[in-house]
């Protein structure tokens, strides 16, 4: 069974990922002069991630620069920077930084680890099965217990309509991913489901990650 | 309580003098803050017959100080006027110079875009004992005081397509049409039927509209602006400015400033008066026709005898178009000529009747008028430096042609045709009547010789091989006639979609070479020359080039613009942005006006318009299709002011008289195309394509962030976002586009590929 506070535990341990920044083709490489470890980095930002983020190095192969930006907003940890003016290959390592979680991401991390996504298999608008729905109004989601092969939604689009079992590990539905009368992609999850017992854990490490944990900007 | 509100009345200007000249004529402005201190401080103290003399003192002096500035009021102060709340607008205008009006489809905020109101309204006149009605269609932006709803005057797109179809309705209706050009431009967004198309359309539409269209300009800003101004006559207000760009936005150009940032408060003044915007320079330069004399520092809302003027001038100009038209009209016209005199004398307009609705012949000759009078205008702006024999053979050319298609298709081809349809319709008869007698005979002998009948060689091997790769044609095999210099330098090229679509970099002598220029994993079309579209897109050694010695100049002056100019000419080889030539395609000859990114981006001046009417004008005479290829357009030519800005109804209507003749007008933008061209005689084409990863819009995305707030997202100006708002019709890879633009000739033209 997993244990939801080693899980945190082991998440405040290293409260960030660290990424390695690599060369994607050969070629020269150029660090910007005022880059040092400590420094913050910022990813793409924008309303739409237009514009890319902090440029941690240049690589140049047949007179073509090409800038290597940071995709993830950290720190950086540390920079090679005796490649500065180097030819490097396709693969070396140019710098390391490291993301620091923040409080979305980690839920998103112990959920991950603590419920069973059940994806939808096509682009649809969903509905739960009017059973399972009155129930879901009447006593909220977590008082649903699905089994594998129940009926469990309606998949309909474009007015076909047709059912969908659930399949997976039995358990209640702790979370609902989808919006009512709104499409759904493809391959998105559509519910969560948490084994029975394992229910009150992670209520209270979602609690304690929302008041417990604070981000670094 | 009267002299409380005169008081009030006194503070309204003094605020609107301030607001007005900011730091300037401190002295003057203080004088008046101190009197009317004064005044304030005795106020409990006087009588009340003490009060109103005290008044009637400040109003004389506010009399005199306005009368004093008046004098020195500069472009920028003009500027400042026509944006102020306190100006005159629409509704103003409705109230006080019309004796009825009914709104037409708005009521306050709710309405399609109230910043554009329409009105159905009336004048009675007197004849005699009798009085009459006379309706007109008056349509204008509304700034409404700074109503925040009235986006002050911007107006959207659905806003200038209501217009239009008012406009269509007044003609039904036969009535005039009086504009009211209220608006520092118009609103740019994109969203169907977009701001450009529906400017494009609006100005296509008015050119031949066949009522009396007159148009009253206050603030005329740029595209916004030409959406309801093309008229037969254009008044202007005295304080009012027309212009191709705000001055706050040519200063921003002249200062290479990035978005967000401000131009400081002398170069904006420097460039308004640079740029010739006010009333007097427009009339000028020829491109309004009267200038309605205002009240000292502008017309606000209680200056009744500016309405009553506004009024008088309304009825001689309306009374005037409709009468120059009209079959009879000598002494009707000898007096209206000799009336603004006797208007200033005090004579009014409102007796003597003209009927303003117009009978069918007199409707052709007032659209025939309105398209003289318009392409008439900014001909000294674009020098023609053509050598004297050079253009009189020419012009013995163009009669020459002129006679010889008239003979050829309006006299020969027209009969041809009728006896083409009428031996068509016999054989067709003859055939059925044959094939119904024979088919017995036929079905007999198909019985015996069935077995033996077979299908040639050739036809067989069409129909069952797969057609073959014809180098003539689409992408030629990666053979191109011309290539670019860019494919002579040795370096690796990153596609633009290498992150998201995984391309992998591509050496420039292949991707300029062999590739054309498209990334061969994504197809994303990297910029290319024009040259290269000149040499392998038309027929080998068919252009012929016209009309090489009209030149760009610069008509208002601007400092520094001349060495800019000559450079532009230096690096280009070309006098102007704007290269004319006759072409072929596989045989089939075409006209083309090719607008060049290399020259000050592709952006139209006079001489660009001017080269362009032409090219219409040439490809009508010679009954050959018309294509404008632009190779990229930033808009209109800021720098040449009005005179730049008055291409987009010019070139318009030549593109309209060139499609009623029967032509057939193909557009197709490549690179960037933006603004004032794209908003008028290359949007109103019925048929627009787009080259791949090209952008089409009216503004670009940061101009549209700083006028509206609204956040742009990466290629909203994409050809394929444009072929789904429905603004072109096609997108071409530009390594095919000679096979397509063949294929268009031969399926849009028919068989004459003129003639419908």
């Amino acid at each position: 069974m997993l244990d939801i506070s080693a899980v945190l535990e082991e998440i405040k341990a290293s409260p960030y990922t660290e990424l390695s920044v690599r060369a994607p083709h050969c070629g020269l490489l150029t660090f910007p002069g005022d880059l040092k470890p400590g420094d913050p980095l910022s990813g793409p930002v924008g309303e739409w991630k237009e514009k890319p983020g902090t440029l941690l190095a240049t690589l140049e192969r047949e007179r073509n620069e090409r800038p290597i930006s940071c995709e993830e907003k950290g720190e950086l940890a540390a920079l090679n920077r005796e490649l500065d003016g180097c030819f490097v290959e396709a693969g070396t390592e140019i710098a390391r930084y490291r993301h620091f979680l923040s409080r979305e991401e980690v839920l998103q991390l112990i959920l991950k680890r603590a419920l069973h996504l059940f994806i939808a298999p096509e682009r649809a608008k969903y509905y739960f099965v009017p059973a399972v729905d009155i129930k879901f109004k009447v006593s909220g989601p977590k008082a649903v217990t699905v089994h594998d092969g129940d009926e469990l939604f309606i998949m309909s689009r474009m007015k076909r309509e047709a059912s969908l079992r659930y399949s997976g590990p039995e358990g209640v539905i702790y979370a609902v991913y989808f919006i009512y009368n709104q499409n759904v992609d493809a391959g998105a999850p559509l519910i969560g489901v948490c084994p029975p017992d394992l229910v009150p854990q992670v209520e209270e490490a979602v609690l304690r990650v929302q008041t417990e944990w604070t981000e670094r900007n | 309580m009267e002299i409380e509100k005169q008081v009030q009345h006194l503070t309204e200007r003094l605020i609107y003098i301030r607001d007005i000249f900011g730091d300037k004529h401190n002295e003057n402005i203080r004088l008046l803050v101190s009197k009317m201190e004064d005044y304030r401080r005795r106020e409990p103290s006087l009588s009340v017959r003490e009060r109103r003399a005290a008044v009637l003192t400040l109003e004389d002096l506010f009399g005199f100080v306005e009368k004093k500035l008046e004098a020195e009021l500069s472009p920028m102060d003009m500027v400042r006027i026509v944006r102020h709340p306190q100006r005159i607008c629409l509704r103003d205008i409705l109230e006080n110079v019309y004796d009825n009006y009914t709104e037409i489809g708005s009521m306050g905020e709710h309405s399609i875009d109230p910043s554009m109101v329409i009105a159905r309204a009336y004048i009675t006149r007197r004849r005699g004992k009798k009085t009459i009605d006379q309706s007109v269609m008056v349509i204008g932006q509304e700034k409404g005081h700074g109503e925040e709803f009235r986006n002050g005057g911007s107006v959207k797109p659905w806003g200038n397509a209501k217009a239009l179809h008012y406009m269509k309705v007044a003609e039904t209706e036969n009535i005039p049409i009086h504009t009211f050009v209220f608006t520092p431009g118009s609103y740019p967004i994109e969203d169907t039927p977009g701001a450009a198309q529906q400017i494009a359309a609006n100005i296509y539409g008015m050119s031949s509209l066949k009522v009396p269209v007159i148009s009253v300009i206050s603030e005329g800003g740029s595209g916004g602006a030409e959406a309801i101004a093309l008229a037969d006559r254009r008044i202007m207000l005295s304080h009012g400015y027309y212009s191709v760009i705000s001055p706050e936005g040519a200063a921003a150009i002249e200062g290479r400033l990035r978005s967000g940032q401000r131009a400081s408060q002398e170069l904006v003044e420097k460039c308004a008066s640079q740029m010739q915007i006010t009333a007097r320079d427009n009339l000028r330069m020829g491109y309004v026709d009267h200038v309605i004399q205002e009240p000292n520092l502008g017309a606000r809302p209680y200056h009744y005898e500016f309405f009553r003027n506004l009024r008088q001038e309304l009825l001689r100009v309306t009374d005037e178009v409709s009468i120059s038209v009209r079959g009879l009209h000598l002494f009707r016209a000898l007096r209206l000529r000799s009336r603004r005199k006797q208007a200033i004398k005090g004579l009014d307009f409102e007796k003597a009747y003209v009927r303003w609705n117009l009978p069918s012949s007199a409707q052709n000759r007032l659209v025939n008028r309105r398209h003289r009078k318009f392409r008439r205008l900014s001909l000294h702006a674009a020098p023609d430096y053509t050598p004297f024999s050079k253009r009189l053979s020419s012009l013995w050319q163009e009669i020459g042609w002129g006679l010889y298609t008239h003979f050829k298709y309006d006299m020969l081809q027209r009969q041809q045709q009728k006896v083409a349809e009428y031996v068509d319709e016999v054989k067709s008869e003859w055939t059925l009547f044959f094939d119904r007698i024979l088919a017995p005979w036929r079905m007999l002998m198909s019985k015996i010789r069935g077995a033996e009948r077979k299908v040639s060689v050739e036809t067989e091997r069409q129909l069952t091989e797969l057609s073959e790769w014809d180098d003539n044609q689409e992408q030629r095999g990666g053979n191109w006639v011309y290539v670019s210099a860019k494919a002579r330098i040795d370096r690796a090229v990153t596609c633009p979609n290498a992150s998201t679509h995984g391309c992998l970099d591509l050496w420039a002598p292949d991707l300029y070479g062999e590739f054309a220029g498209v990334c061969t994993n994504c197809g994303h079309h990297f910029p290319m020359e024009h040259q290269w579209y000149l040499h392998n897109v038309f027929d080998q050694g068919s252009i012929f080039e016209f009309a090489t010695d009209v030149e760009a100049s610069n008509p208002l002056g601007i400092e520094e613009f001349e060495v800019k100019l000559a450079e532009a000419k230096r690096k280009t080889g070309h006098k102007s942005g704007c290269m004319v030539f006759e072409a072929r395609i596989n045989g089939v000859r075409l006209v083309v006006a090719m607008l060049m990114a290399a020259f000050r981006g592709g952006s139209v001046g006079a001489a660009e318009g001017e080269k362009f009417i032409r090219a219409a004008e040439r490809a009508s005479r010679k009954r050959f299709p018309f294509l404008a290829y632009v190779h990229g357009t930033a808009g209109i030519r800021i720098q040449e002011g009005t005179n730049g800005l008055i291409q987009m109804p010019r070139c318009t209507m030549a593109v309209r008289r060139y499609i009623d003749d029967g032509g057939l007008y193909i557009v197709t933008y490549d690179t960037n195309s933006y603004a004032g061209p794209v908003a008028s005689f290359l949007g109103c084409s019925p048929y627009q394509f787009g080259i791949r990863s090209a952008n089409v819009g009216f503004a670009g995305p940061g101009v549209i962030t700083e006028t509206t707030g609204i956040l742009v997202p990466p290629h909203y100006h994409n050809v394929y976002k444009a072929l789904s708002r429905g603004h072109i019709q096609g997108i071409w890879d530009r390594r095919e586009m000679r096979f397509n633009l063949y294929r268009a000739l031969l399926t849009m033209g028919g068989r004459n590929l003129y003639y419908r």
